[in-house]
């Protein structure tokens, strides 16, 4: 087995335990909640038409935006509540709607039958009409819970570990070897289950009730393993108290401030560059002897309220960003002036602290190839101006629409240019072949060097600046030795660094550990990356 | 004097109040282990009329007694329990077995379990369905006649003070049915069984039945022996409705005739 898929197979426990207790518990709330539901629903047609709107509605949200409104209504909380919830709302659909089916397809000379010969209404309900309707409710069980199974996989970017952090950190690192193992773990959860509860509900009918108890036994362990997790308090912020992890080898000697006995929890986007950073900021962690737990592609607006509610302790964001969607301005400002203003306000509303920049920016950049910029002098987009009516752009049909590329194409006056929509991943090669002139790319994206391009400058600064800043929460901006330990990184990172480190994963097939250590290496810090994180 | 098994007084069904009613003003009364049958085409008010027996459904007007008691003192749940009732199309339930549906009414009234068993086995013995073979079968693995008698016998199980039979041989092939009505007539003779039955058939009704109440339209038409109903029927319905079990035999009888000496050929 190769170390690649031997790395897979060690996350497995976790993983699958993240799920398990996710969708067991969320089936198992979902029968419980459905099925009484379902009941009251084929008694009272007052409750029926309410009931049946709403959760009719809710399950046409998309899940990925019903995990991230979870979050929202929950106050920025998050991690397992979230994805429990929306989970269990998910599974209702199917079993209210079959529980309902099921009992109204009791043959009424059944019901009638159960009348005469003397019981009572709710006799009539759990000796009669329950039983018949079983095996259609059965059947609505079983859609929850492939479809709960799932969903599940869109719990990793609210911070809930599942199979699907192989499927997301998979899609960042084009890494389609571990994409396939998370889908294929998945499927196969998803098969147990289905045919664990098909296994029940025949030999129910074959009054085969050894197997029925056996395969019953079976769910009520992975349910027991799914809750265990749970039952344990969790641990809010490693700096707040000792972590539930043991401390990591590399205690720290004494006259450093030591980290041992501390959880620290770093959050991460869901991009290359944000895995490796995560790698080079838990090295200097781990070696100062911290335990590192990485929350690994989390939401944008996720990670941020994440940090504010000290429920992570440490991330890497970018000030552009910052400046328009958290702080909410409009209009860009100069580099440093947006650092220090970025850094006073998140302080001030926030508690957040700004440790420092990690020395590179990742912008929006305009790129050309380097034979082609040699051969019409181009350096900056100025140059571009007097030609653009020749000219083809390629981005990302979002790029296009920003506020970002309507300043650039006003500044520079590039109204002519014929602009063509693609996936991110294919814009830097559509430029190498020349079937785009230039592309609207990333500064830091390791494709820039790997296909020979040349990013042009931007003189007038029509692009907001993005320096990738180091955030820590109130909690952990209190943390000395944690301070301490990443205040080596700061303005250490140079463009031309983080890009080969980001092509070394996105192109050189490295993993992103490795990436951080090459990466700490060169810039000369000093971290304990061995064997990256999970995430 | 002997208190009727049960008894029917101007008993009158309105399902709605400008509607012609179901069951207009129905009086008669059943004695202890008579059977009698009530016979009418679809829609004459003989089923809604079983039925408000043991309410299943309200009579509008009238008393109903069993056993001289007054149904609407009485809990219609523990009614329903101490009477037995055997259904069209067998009704029994078929997530449960053979043993479990004759054993339902018994449960429910919390008789010790001990009792409970040896009253199915003693029911099977009855039914003429071995132990061992049938109590822990489902429906589904029964014959047509065998499902018959275990609604049958699921009827008996609580000791009914009556019971009541909605059409119960309809389904059963002419076989069968003659054998399962035979059975039927064997064991209530033998436990005084006092027993209304719904028919649409005049000449089960003439076999099975002690006295025969004919319903039209929701009205009482006639209500006597079979051999009153044949002699003297009271109306031109009667008559039509007794007709056909009279001409079957006469053309039966023909048949057993020795032939005529002489005949050509």
């Amino acid at each position: 087995m190769s170390p690649r898929v031997q790395a897979l197979f060690e996350q497995v426990p976790q993983l699958l335990g993240g799920h398990l207790s996710l969708a067991v518990p969320a089936i198992v709330g979902g029968v419980l909640l459905s099925v009484p539901l379902g009941i009251l629903c084929v008694k009272s047609a007052a409750v029926r038409g309410p009931v049946m709107l709403v959760i009719s509605l809710v399950q046409t949200v998309p899940s990925i935006a019903l995990l991230a409104i979870m979050v929202a209504i929950l106050g920025g909380t998050i991690g397992y509540r979230p994805a429990f919830i929306a989970l269990l709302i998910y599974s209702i659909l199917p079993i209210v709607r079959n529980t309902i089916v099921g009992l109204e397809g009791v043959d009424p000379a059944m019901r009638e039958a159960a009348r005469a010969v003397g019981m009572r209404p709710l006799q009539q309900l759990l000796k009669v009409e329950l039983p018949l309707a079983f095996p259609v409710i059965l059947a609505g069980i079983r859609t929850a819970t492939v479809w709960v199974v799932g969903i599940a996989t869109l719990s990793t970017p609210v911070g809930a570990p599942s199979l699907g952090n192989y499927i997301f950190s998979g899609l960042q690192l084009r890494d389609w070897q571990r994409v396939l193992f998370g889908c294929v773990a998945t499927m196969l959860l998803s098969l147990v289950l289905d045919q664990l509860i098909a296994l029940i509900e025949s030999s129910l009918q074959r009054r085969r009730f050894v197997v029925v108890w056996g395969a019953t036994a079976v769910l009520g362990g992975l349910l027991a393993v799914g809750l265990a997790p749970q039952l344990v308090p969790a641990t809010t912020s490693g700096f707040t108290g000792v972590g539930q992890r043991a401390a990591g080898d590399g205690a720290a000697t004494g006259k450093q401030l030591t980290l041992a006995g501390q959880t620290i929890r770093i959050g991460a986007k869901g991009f290359t560059e944000q895995f490796i950073l995560t790698d080079l900021l838990g090295g200097q962690i781990r070696a100062a002897g911290g335990t590192v737990e990485a929350l690994g592609n989390m939401g944008s607006t996720i990670v941020f309220d994440a940090l504010a509610k000290n429920t992570i302790d440490v991330y890497v964001d970018y000030t552009g960003t910052l400046w328009s969607t958290v702080l909410k301005e409009p209009e860009p400002i100069g580099r440093a002036a947006m650092r220090v203003a970025v850094a006073g306000r998140l302080f001030d509303q926030y508690g957040i602290v700004t440790l420092g920049p990690l020395g590179f920016e990742n912008t929006y950049a305009l790129v050309v190839r380097q034979e082609q910029a040699r051969k019409f002098g181009l350096q900056a987009i100025t140059d571009l101006t007097s030609q653009a009516r020749q000219l083809r752009i390629g981005g990302d049909p979002e790029f296009f629409g920003r506020p970002e590329w309507q300043r650039v194409r006003g500044l520079y006056d590039l109204h002519g240019i014929e602009q063509v929509g693609m996936d991110s991943t294919f814009m830097y090669q559509a430029v190498a072949d020349g079937q785009v002139d230039l592309a609207a790319g990333f500064s830091t994206d390791g494709r820039i060097d790997a296909f020979n391009l040349d990013v042009l400058a931007d003189p007038l600064a029509a692009f907001p600046p993005y320096d990738a800043v180091i955030l820590l929460s109130p909690a952990a901006g209190a943390n000395q030795a944690l301070v301490a330990c990443l205040e080596p990184l700061v303005n250490r990172l140079s463009v031309a660094a983080m890009r080969a480190a980001n092509r070394g994963v996105d192109e050189g097939g490295r993993t992103p550990a490795e990436a951080a250590k090459a990466l700490a290496e060169a810039v000369g810090v000093e971290g304990d990356t061995a064997d990256g994180f999970s995430r | 004097m002997v208190v009727p098994a049960i008894e029917l007084e101007q008993v009158r069904k309105e399902y709605a109040p400008d509607k012609t009613p179901a069951v207009r003003d129905v009086s008669f009364s059943v004695s202890q282990g008579e059977v009698l049958a009530l016979v009418g085409g679809s829609g004459s008010g003989k089923t809604t009329t079983l039925k408000m027996i043991n309410r299943l459904i309200e009579p509008t007007a009238g008393t109903i007694r069993v056993m001289g008691e007054d149904v609407t003192a009485i809990d219609p749940v523990m009614l329903r329990r101490s009477i037995g009732y055997a259904f069209q199309g067998v009704g029994l339930f078929p997530h449960l077995t053979v043993g479990d549906n004759i054993a339902i009414t018994p449960r429910l009234l919390g008789w010790p379990e001990g009792k409970t068993r040896a009253r199915v086995d003693d029911l099977l013995m009855l039914i003429d369905l071995p132990v061992d073979t049938f109590r822990d079968r489902l429906p589904a693995a029964l014959s047509g006649g065998q499902r018959q008698r275990v609604g049958f016998a699921r009827a008996l199980a609580a000791e009914p003070r009556a019971i009541l039979m909605d059409e119960p041989f309809g389904a059963l092939d002419p076989i069968t049915r003659d054998t399962v009505q035979t059975e039927f007539r064997e064991v209530q003779q033998k436990l005084g069984l006092s027993v209304v039955v719904v028919t649409h058939d005049m000449t089960e009704a003439v076999l099975l039945a002690d006295r025969i109440a004919v319903m039209h339209e929701g009205d009482l038409r006639q209500l006597g022996t079979p051999q009153q109903l044949l002699t003297a029927p009271a109306d031109d319905y009667v008559a039509q409705l007794i007709e056909t079990p009279r001409r079957h035999s006469d053309f039966i009888e023909s048949l057993m005739r020795p032939p005529a000496v002489g005949g050509k050929g």
